[in-house]
C-alpha cells in the first residue's frame, strides 16, 4: 500500500537516505532496522512529508503523494498574478471617477486592490485541490504536508515521545482526530447542534481508544504527569485516532523494561488484527523486531542492503556485518 | 486553613456546578453582577472621595475596553503561543475605519451598530495579513515582525493626510445612537457603560467557546508542539492565521468602541506603549485565562489612571520637595516594564494562571550541578 520510488535526501552535502526502492503490502507489520545513523528516521521523515525528498516520489495506496517540488521560482508569480485584475479594477474605477478623487474613491480602490491580494494570499496559503491542480499546469507542485499525509492515512509517532503536554490524555487523543471532526470557527462560536453532538461523539471515541491502549481512567490526567510507557501507549493512542491506514512507529519499544516491552509488543500485534491498520517500524530490539515483522527492510549508511522475512535477514552476512564488523560476518 | 475555605465554599458547590454546565449564562450574570456593584462602589467611601461616581463609570468603561483588547491579544498569544507585539496595528484600524465611516472629516454618517461588524471585519483582514508573511517565523523573529507592523500602521496612517489628515487624527466622530430612543452623548457615561458591558460579555463567551472548541484544541496543540501538530493532521498553516484573524477582529471591534466614546483617532493613540499595556495585561493576569487576562488589565488600568493621578494629588497636598515637581502619570509606562520584569521573574503563569499553563510554568527542579 506504501511504495516509495528512488526516495534520496541530502542534507548539503550529506546523503542521509540514498536511492531507496520500498513497499510495503497491506495489513502486514514491516520493520525498518539498522545500526545508528543509518537513515532510518530521515527516511520515515520524508515518509510522513516533514522533509521533502531530494529525488524519489512515495504513494500511499496508488496515489503520489510525496515527489520533490518544482518550479519554486514560479511561485511568486502566484501571488501577483491573482491581484492584478484587482489592481486594474482599482485603477479602472479611480479613472472612471475622474481627475479630482477624492476620500470616498481613494479608501474604496484601495480596499479592492487590498482585498485582492489577500484573497491570493490565502489561496496560495489555504491550496485547495482545484487550486493545486490548477497551478500544476504551469509546473509548479509542492510535496504533501505532515498534515496532507493524514489526510491521506497515515500516522506518526516520534521517536522522542512528542506530547502535548499541558494537555490531558483525553485532550490528546482528541487533537488526534482532528482530521475527522468538522467544527468550524463559526460553529464553535455559536455552539450549533451539530459540533455539540460532535464532540460528545469524539469524546465517546477517545475513551474507548483510551481503553483500548489500556489507559483508561487516566483521561484527566495530564500527558507530562504519565510514566514514560504510558505516554508511549498515548502517543500511539494519539495516532490511532485519526484513523490511519498506515502507521509509523518510531521506536516504539524504546527505553522500556522488558515487561512493557512485551505489552508494547501485543499492543502492536492488536493495532494490526482489531483495527487492521498496516503496521510500519523502527526498532532496535531485536527481539520485538524478529518477533512481530513479517518482513524487514535494512538501511545502512543511507542505502538498503536487504530486505525480506525475519529468517533471512538474520542469517544475511551483509546484515551480520553491518551491525557487527566485517570480522564477525567472516566469522572470526 | 483550607478547612474553612472548604466549610464557606461548601453551600456553593450545586451553584458551581450550575454555572460550570450552563457558563456563558454565567459570564452573563457575573458580568452583569459585577457592572451593577462596580458604580454602587464608588457610592462608598473611600472611593467616592476619589471622583464622581460620573467619572469612575468613565474609568470603567476605558478599563473594561482595554480589558477586550487584552483579551483579544490573549487569543493569539495565551491560546496559539503567537507573540504578537504589533497588536495597537488592530485597534487602530478598527478606529480609523469608523472613523472614515461616521465622522465631518470624510462627510459620511453611517450608523455605529453595522460599522460594529465592519471593524471587525477589517482586523480580521489585516490580522490575516499580517499573519500570512510570519507563518513560518517563530518566538524572537515573530515579535519583531509583528513590532515592525504595528509601527507601520500608525505611520502611515500619520503620513496618508489626505485620508486620515495625518498627525491632527480624525475629530468629531459621531457618537452611536438607537434612532429614537437614545442617543450617546459625551457627558453621559451610561449608555456607553451599557454598550460596553454587552460587548464584553459577548467578547468572553465567545472566546471560552473557541477555547474549548476543536479550533481550541489545535491552537493548544500548535503552542506545546507544532511539529506534532502538524502529525496529528492539524492545518497549522490555517490554524494560525485563525487566531491572528480572530484576535485582530476582536481589536477592530474594540476599536471602533473606542473611537466611538472618545470621538477622535490620532495616530498617537496607537503607538507601541498601547501593545505593550495590552501585553502586560495579559502578562499580569496569566497567558491563556481570558478571566484573568480581563482582570490583569482591569488592574492596570485602574491603577494608572487612579492611583496614579491620587498620587499626584497627595504629593501636591503634602507638598513635598522634589516629588512635587513629578508628574507620576508619566510613570505609567515604568509601571508597565515593571509588571512585566516582576511577573517573568517571580510568576510567569500569572495571578490566575491557565490550568493548562500552571504545569508548563512549574519550577525546573534543579540539582546541585545546575541546569542539564
Amino acid at each position: 500500500m506504501l511504495r516509495a520510488r528512488g526516495v534520496t535526501r541530502k542534507f548539503g552535502g550529506l546523503v542521509a537516505v540514498n536511492n531507496v526502492d520500498f513497499e510495503i503490502p497491506r495489513g502486514s507489520i514491516s520493520a525498518i532496522i539498522g545500526p545508528n545513523g543509518a537513515g532510518k528516521t530521515t527516511f520515515f521523515n520524508v515518509i510522513a512529508g516533514i522533509y521533502a525528498p531530494t529525488e524519489g516520489t512515495i504513494e500511499l495506496d496508488g496515489k503520489p503523494l510525496i515527489s520533490p517540488p518544482t518550479g519554486a521560482g514560479r511561485e511568486p508569480i502566484l501571488l501577483v498574478l491573482p491581484t492584478i485584475p484587482f489592481i486594474a479594477l482599482a485603477i479602472y474605477f479611480l479613472m472612471a471617477v475622474g481627475g479630482d478623487t477624492g476620500l470616498v474613491e481613494g479608501v474604496a480602490s484601495v480596499a479592492v486592490a487590498l482585498l485582492g491580494f489577500v484573497g491570493a494570499l490565502l489561496l496560495n496559503i489555504v491550496r485547495p485541490d482545484w487550486y493545486n491542480r490548477l497551478i500544476k499546469r504551469i509546473g509548479v507542485t509542492r510535496p504533501a504536508r505532515p498534515n496532507d499525509m493524514v489526510v491521506a492515512g497515515l500516522a506518526r509517532t516520534f521517536q522522542n515521545i512528542r506530547l502535548y503536554k499541558s494537555l490531558t490524555t483525553l485532550e490528546n487523543i482528541l487533537v488526534g482526530m482532528h482530521v475527522h471532526l468538522h467544527g468550524s470557527l463559526l460553529g464553535a462560536l455559536f455552539k450549533t447542534r451539530l459540533v455539540r453532538e460532535e464532540e460528545a461523539a469524539a469524546e465517546q471515541r477517545a475513551r474507548e481508544l483510551l481503553a483500548f491502549v489500556d489507559l483508561a481512567g487516566m483521561e484527566n490526567e495530564l500527558a507530562a504527569n504519565l510514566p514514560y510507557g504510558k505516554q508511549r501507549l498515548l502517543e500511539i493512542a494519539r495516532a490511532i485516532a485519526s484513523r490511519p491506514k498506515l502507521l509509523l512507529l518510531d521506536e516504539p519499544a524504546a527505553g522500556m523494561n522488558p515487561k512493557e516491552t512485551e505489552e508494547m509488543t501485543a499492543l502492536i500485534r492488536r493495532i494490526r488484527d482489531e483495527l487492521g491498520i498496516t503496521v510500519l517500524l523502527i526498532e532496535h530490539d531485536m527481539r520485538v523486531v524478529m518477533g512481530i515483522s513479517d518482513y524487514i527492510t535494512v538501511l545502512d549508511h543511507g542505502e538498503k542492503i536487504a530486505e525480506g522475512l525475519p529468517k533471512a535477514i538474520r542469517t544475511n552476512p551483509k546484515v551480520i556485518e553491518a551491525y557487527l564488523g566485517r570480522g564477525a560476518a567472516a566469522g572470526h | 486553613m483550607s478547612r474553612i475555605v472548604d466549610a464557606v465554599n461548601a453551600p456553593f458547590a450545586p451553584v458551581r456546578a450550575y454555572f460550570r454546565k450552563h457558563r456563558s449564562f454565567g459570564i452573563f450574570v457575573g458580568v452583569v453582577l459585577l457592572s451593577v456593584a462596580l458604580p454602587l462602589l464608588t457610592r462608598v467611601p473611600p472611593f467616592d472621595g476619589i471622583q464622581s461616581t460620573n467619572a469612575w463609570v468613565n474609568a470603567f468603561t476605558t478599563a473594561a475596553i482595554y480589558a477586550m483588547l487584552a483579551m483579544g491579544l490573549n487569543v493569539v498569544i495565551g491560546f496559539a503561543g503567537l507573540l504578537d507585539l504589533g497588536y495597537a496595528a488592530f485597534f487602530a484600524l478598527g478606529g480609523y475605519t469608523y472613523a472614515l465611516a461616521a465622522s465631518p472629516f470624510s462627510g459620511i454618517h453611517l450608523p455605529f451598530w453595522p460599522m460594529l461588524l465592519a471593524g471587525g471585519i477589517v482586523g480580521a483582514i489585516f490580522g490575516v495579513l499580517l499573519g500570512a508573511p510570519t507563518l513560518r517565523l517563530r518566538g524572537d523573529y515573530l515579535a519583531i515582525v509583528t513590532l515592525g507592523f504595528g509601527e507601520i500602521v500608525p505611520i502611515t496612517l500619520m503620513n496618508a493626510d489626505k485620508f486620515t489628515d495625518g498627525v491632527n487624527g480624525i475629530g468629531g466622530i459621531d457618537k452611536p445612537s438607537i434612532p429614537g430612543i437614545l442617543q450617546f452623548t459625551l457627558i453621559n457615561p451610561w449608555p456607553m457603560y451599557g454598550l460596553v458591558v454587552v460587548l464584553f460579555t459577548l467578547i468572553m463567551i465567545m472566546i471560552y467557546r473557541l477555547e474549548d472548541s476543536r479550533l481550541g484544541r489545535t491552537w493548544d496543540a500548535i503552542r506545546e508542539d507544532e511539529l506534532a501538530a502538524e502529525s496529528s493532521g492539524v492545518n497549522t498553516v490555517i490554524a494560525k492565521l485563525q487566531a491572528f484573524a480572530v484576535g485582530a477582529s476582536i481589536a477592530g471591534i474594540v476599536g471602533v468602541v473606542n473611537a466611538a466614546k472618545i470621538t477622535i483617532v490620532t495616530p498617537d493613540q496607537f503607538r507601541f506603549a498601547v501593545s505593550i499595556s495590552a501585553l502586560a495585561a495579559v502578562v499580569l493576569g496569566g497567558m491563556g485565562n481570558t478571566i484573568g487576562v480581563a482582570t490583569g488589565a482591569f488592574i492596570i488600568y485602574l491603577f494608572q489612571s487612579i492611583l496614579l493621578k491620587q498620587l499626584n494629588t497627595l504629593v501636591e497636598n503634602f507638598n513635598i520637595p522634589i516629588l512635587n515637581q513629578v508628574d507620576f502619570l508619566e510613570f505609567q509606562y515604568v509601571l508597565y516594564g515593571i509588571v512585566l520584569v516582576l511577573m517573568m521573574l517571580k510568576r510567569p503563569q500569572g495571578i490566575f494562571p491557565a490550568r493548562r499553563r500552571m504545569r508548563e510554568f512549574a519550577p525546573l527542579k534543579i540539582g546541585k550541578g545546575g541546569l542539564k
